[in-house]
């Protein structure tokens, strides 16, 4: 590992490693660094400093909802009789999130790394890779670095002669956007459809298979190895507080570059789009930025310079989420790309909701008529009711995430919506 | 195929035997099984999902459920190359749409269809997850980033000639 102990020096965390090729292989990976610190955590540290670190390091949920990771691990309750479970989730659907891919097909050892160490810290003796079904390839890449990691009793029993044994297994999705919910996730891991629990009870105390569970994104596993070797507080030193860290943002759409890019937060979206992604393909300002995955409400051109933290995307009105950015400039069909978002959502409803199943096709049916220039006066109504009616009203997120690009739209850009209505009465 | 020939190979049902051990109960190497199903038979029949039930101790209900729940799930035959065409934001914003109209117009076929001949089908799909690389088509299950239609082109053309042999 190159990451400087001093963290004002430190640009990257997760993606330390990303370029150097065939880091999937455990030779490769071991000369750069991979696994040189798990041996003193597996015999100098106990769990309740582990969790500690993490708690201090100030890291918080990398999936999307932001929660502290640290907090997330100590409701695990202890001596219950009960096996704790360690879930990662891969399952990586969000539209315009890709950044756990590259951690998982060029830097494998490094998620593994981070789960030994979250596992040991939870007591955990069977961990899992939820990964979304499409990612064959990464699903291979892990499979074999899982393979190599065991044949270097990196994994299985008694790893590395320090008493802790734990078993990890990849588990492919096949294609379900709703089991990126980490309670829907846990359904389609005990072999079900992916519909997302009530909460409480929280799968901390209940989750797979009704025994304490702890889900944690791709991104978030991989940085616990930096926050056990350097420290909590020096990861509290790196970005702002409350937002501390470094966060991989994926940026698509309308940019010359798009790709995934790790800063530390509070790096600015323009800075994000101008100095890493080459600017926009066409003009200066962003029409819209969608900073979270196509679940988060919409930016425009007046927060360009927004600082890229949980805090202040929500202060602009959105929210960080996943740190999937999608650019538009003034070429996009706002009204088409809204119809196509709407669509998306319909068809991922997993349907036990009524607001959202029936929510959803409201929104897609309106915005097609819409768009094909068959819509009327009242449709502007009908979709804030629609949307309005959806967001808190259901189990999970899903629904609020389906309305956004809607609300969205019709919050930020009514004429273009008024155009195509006048065009549709003609 | 009826019920008698849907049949796993002796090594596969070891395969899944020690599948099942890595999990807290057998319904969870369903996914996978479904999976393995559908490598070894092309699509996931009915009689494939009774035989599956049975080899892993489930109602066939519990079966049914999940093979349509999941879209990845094939019920029935697809072509021999199954062309997924992601056209979700990050593909729309860049020609996602007109490669896959392109796409048809090589292959004579509408979106969701199958090529007389069985060797393509054409489907749109929900993001790939790899937008920085958009627009993105996913040729049974491999990744074709920053598609065109010429690169799409010379990939059916090749196909073709080749007579569908891989």
């Amino acid at each position: 590992m190159t990451i400087s102990s001093d963290p004002k020096q430190v640009t990257q965390i997760c993606f330390d490693r990303i370029n150097i090729p065939n880091q999937n292989k455990l030779s490769v990976a071991r000369e750069n660094g991979a696994y040189e610190f798990l041996p003193t955590v597996l015999n100098d540290f106990d769990s309740a400093k582990i969790i500690n670190e993490v708690k201090t390091s100030g890291i918080r949920g990398r999936g999307g909802a932001g929660f502290p990771t640290g907090l997330k691990w100590s409701f695990v309750p202890r001596n219950t009789g009960k096996p704790t479970y360690l879930l990662c989730n891969a399952d990586e659907g969000e539209p315009g999130t890709f950044k756990d891919r590259d951690i998982m097909r060029f830097d494998p050892h490094l998620l593994i790394e981070g789960m030994i160490m979250a596992g040991f810290a939870l007591d955990v003796r069977d961990a899992y890779i939820y990964i979304r079904g499409e990612f064959l390839h990464e699903a291979n890449v892990l499979n074999e670095a899982i393979a190599e990691a065991y044949a270097a009793n990196l994994l299985g029993e008694n790893i590395l002669g320090s008493g802790y044994s734990m078993n990890l297994t990849v588990h492919r999705g096949a294609g379900a956007y709703v089991c990126g919910e980490e309670t829907a996730l846990i359904e389609s891991l005990e072999g079900k459809p992916g519909r997302p629990r009530f909460k409480p009870p929280f799968p901390a105390v209940e989750g797979f298979y009704r025994c304490p569970t702890v889900v944690n994104n791709v991104e978030t596993l991989a940085t616990v190895p930096a926050i056990l070797k350097f420290g909590g507080e020096w990861h509290a030193s790196i970005g702002i507080p409350n937002n501390t860290g470094c966060k991989i943002f994926s940026v698509s759409g309308h940019v010359n570059k798009p790709g995934n890019y790790e800063v530390p937060m509070g790096t600015s979206l323009k800075t994000l789009i101008e100095d890493y992604c080459g600017g926009l393909q066409h003009g200066s300002v962003p029409k819209v930025i969608i900073p979270g995955g196509s679940s988060t409400p919409w930016l425009t051109a007046e927060h360009y310079d927004t600082p890229l933290t949980y805090d202040d995307l929500m202060k602009a009105g959105s929210f960080l989420g996943s740190g999937a950015i999608i650019v538009m400039d003034e070429t996009a069909d706002l009204v088409a790309l809204t119809r196509r978002l709407a669509h998306f959502y319909a068809h991922e409803s997993c349907g036990q909701c009524t607001p959202c199943r029936e929510g959803t096709g409201w929104l897609e049916r309106v915005m097609k008529r819409v768009e094909g220039g068959k819509g009327c006066a009242g449709d502007v109504t009908v979709l804030k009711d629609a949307s309005e009616h959806m967001a808190g009203r259901t189990i999970c997120a899903l629904a609020e995430g389906a309305a956004a690009p809607v609300l969205s739209l019709l919050k930020h850009f009514p004429e273009d919506v008024q155009t195509r209505l006048a065009e549709s009465s003609k | 195929m009826s019920a008698d020939t849907v049949r796993f190979s002796e090594e596969r049902l070891a395969e899944i035997a020690e599948l099942v051990k890595r999990y807290p109960g057998p319904q969870s190497a369903l996914m996978p099984v479904l999976y393995m199903a559908q490598e070894d038979f092309g699509y996931i029949s009915m009689d494939a999902q009774k035989m599956i039930a049975e080899v892993l101790g489930l109602r066939l209900m519990q079966v049914r459920e999940v093979v349509t729940f999941y879209t990845m799930f094939k019920e029935q035959p697809t072509g021999k190359y199954l062309l997924e065409v992601c056209t979700n934001a990050g593909c729309m914003l860049n020609g996602a749409y007109e490669l896959a109209d392109h796409m048809c117009g090589t292959l004579g076929i509408r979106m969701g269809e199958t090529t007389p001949d069985g060797l393509f089908t054409i489907a749109e799909v929900e993001c790939a997850g790899a937008c920085g690389g958009a627009p993105v088509v996913q040729v049974n299950n491999i990744y074709h980033e920053k598609a065109t239609p010429a690169s799409m082109d010379a990939l059916i053309t090749q196909v073709r000639a080749d007579g569908g042999v891989e």
